[in-house]
């Protein structure tokens, strides 16, 4: 597939990417299978999570299933509830992993994961002064995302859906005012369920979409890591190339003169 | 005769090192590479460049690596 001349990279930071999804690395079945569906994916970023060693039995390194000259790695704080254990994980993050990138997620709700905006915002403050290159992840509240922003974050990055729903872009329109708003990147992050998800978010105009249970406990993961990276490539293409207005009636997509027919139909 | 020993917390456990311990001979019995992991010593990130200064009785110590995550 060739790409055509108006689709550029997506910059952000130091950083540079040609794949426009962003795959985390959590739930596989096993480390093997994630390989290759991060792959299958042809993405070049990928999250991981920052937790303790286990003290007690030496536990298989999923660094050693990912290639860093192929992958940027994007250390996330999830499972954070303050925005002071957001920004000590994601310093340990950037000790253990050379570099600044982070994704930023300070949850505010066990039930429905959603992000603590007070919390999501002063760390967000903290990390872009301590030098990091802050991708926040946040709600779909248009406002919220221009907060972020201004707080210095990179990305803003708001959800589809709850974490792991699978339930797709709950909000379109809400989406696509975000974007419309920013003057940084929006990746939409979190929710995606199945590939046309992807495809929908990319035709709002995301810049990026970032994804992980959808792959990862589909029955097939390798076969969905393929669909998402044609979904996105499909979105992505649709969105620069200009849909055509929804209309309320049809327009005939055959010439109206010359008919043979003789009846007014 | 047993060694002399530090009572120190490694990720929260309570744990007794020999005294001469450093977060490098820390990280060797634990069979972790000191490049895939990163250290806080009392809350605060210590610099590879410091695993080798000796630990004092009662330091905290928090040791992580990256696992899956999305």
């Amino acid at each position: 597939m060739t790409t055509p001349s108006s689709e550029t990279p997506l910059k952000f930071g130091e950083f540079q990417f040609e794949s426009r999804l962003f795959l985390g690395t959590g739930k596989y079945e096993s480390l093997e299978i994630m390989r290759e569906a991060l792959a299958a994916s042809g993405t070049q970023c990928v999250t991981v999570a920052v937790r303790r060693v286990s003290l007690d039995s030496k536990q298989p390194g999923i660094l050693d299933f990912i290639d860093r000259d192929r992958y940027v790695l994007l250390p996330n704080t999830a499972g954070c509830y303050t925005a002071q254990d957001a920004i000590r994980t994601a310093r340990l993050g950037r000790e253990a992993g050379l570099s600044s990138l982070v994704k930023l997620e300070v949850l505010g709700d066990r039930l429905t994961l959603l992000p603590d905006p007070v919390e999501t915002l002063e760390a967000t403050r903290t990390l872009v002064k301590e030098g990091f290159t802050v991708l926040t992840y946040t709600s779909d509240d248009p406002v919220m995302a221009l907060r972020i922003q201004d707080a210095g974050a990179a990305v803003v990055m708001p959800l589809g859906s709850p974490i792991g729903s699978g339930q797709g872009i709950n909000n379109p329109r809400n989406i696509r005012l975000i974007k419309n708003s920013l003057s940084v990147p929006m990746i939409v992050d979190a929710g995606v369920g199945t590939a046309s998800d992807v495809a929908v978010a990319f035709e709002l105009g995301a810049d990026g979409v970032l994804l992980n249970t959808g792959v990862a406990l589909a029955e097939d993961p390798v076969r969905m890591a393929t669909a998402m990276k044609h979904a996105a490539l499909a979105g992505r293409h649709s969105f620069l190339a200009g849909r055509i207005e929804t209309k309320e009636y049809a327009r005939p997509s055959s010439p109206e003169s010359g008919k043979i027919a003789t009846s007014s139909g | 005769m047993s060694q002399p020993s530090i009572a120190v917390e490694v990720n929260g456990e309570p744990r007794s090192l020999p005294s001469a311990s450093t977060v490098t001979s820390l990280l060797r019995h634990l069979e972790l590479e000191p490049a895939r992991v990163a250290v806080e010593l009392n809350r605060e990130i210590l610099s590879r460049d410091r695993y080798d200064q000796p630990l004092g009785a009662g330091d905290r110590l928090e040791i992580v690596t990256f696992v899956g995550g999305g």
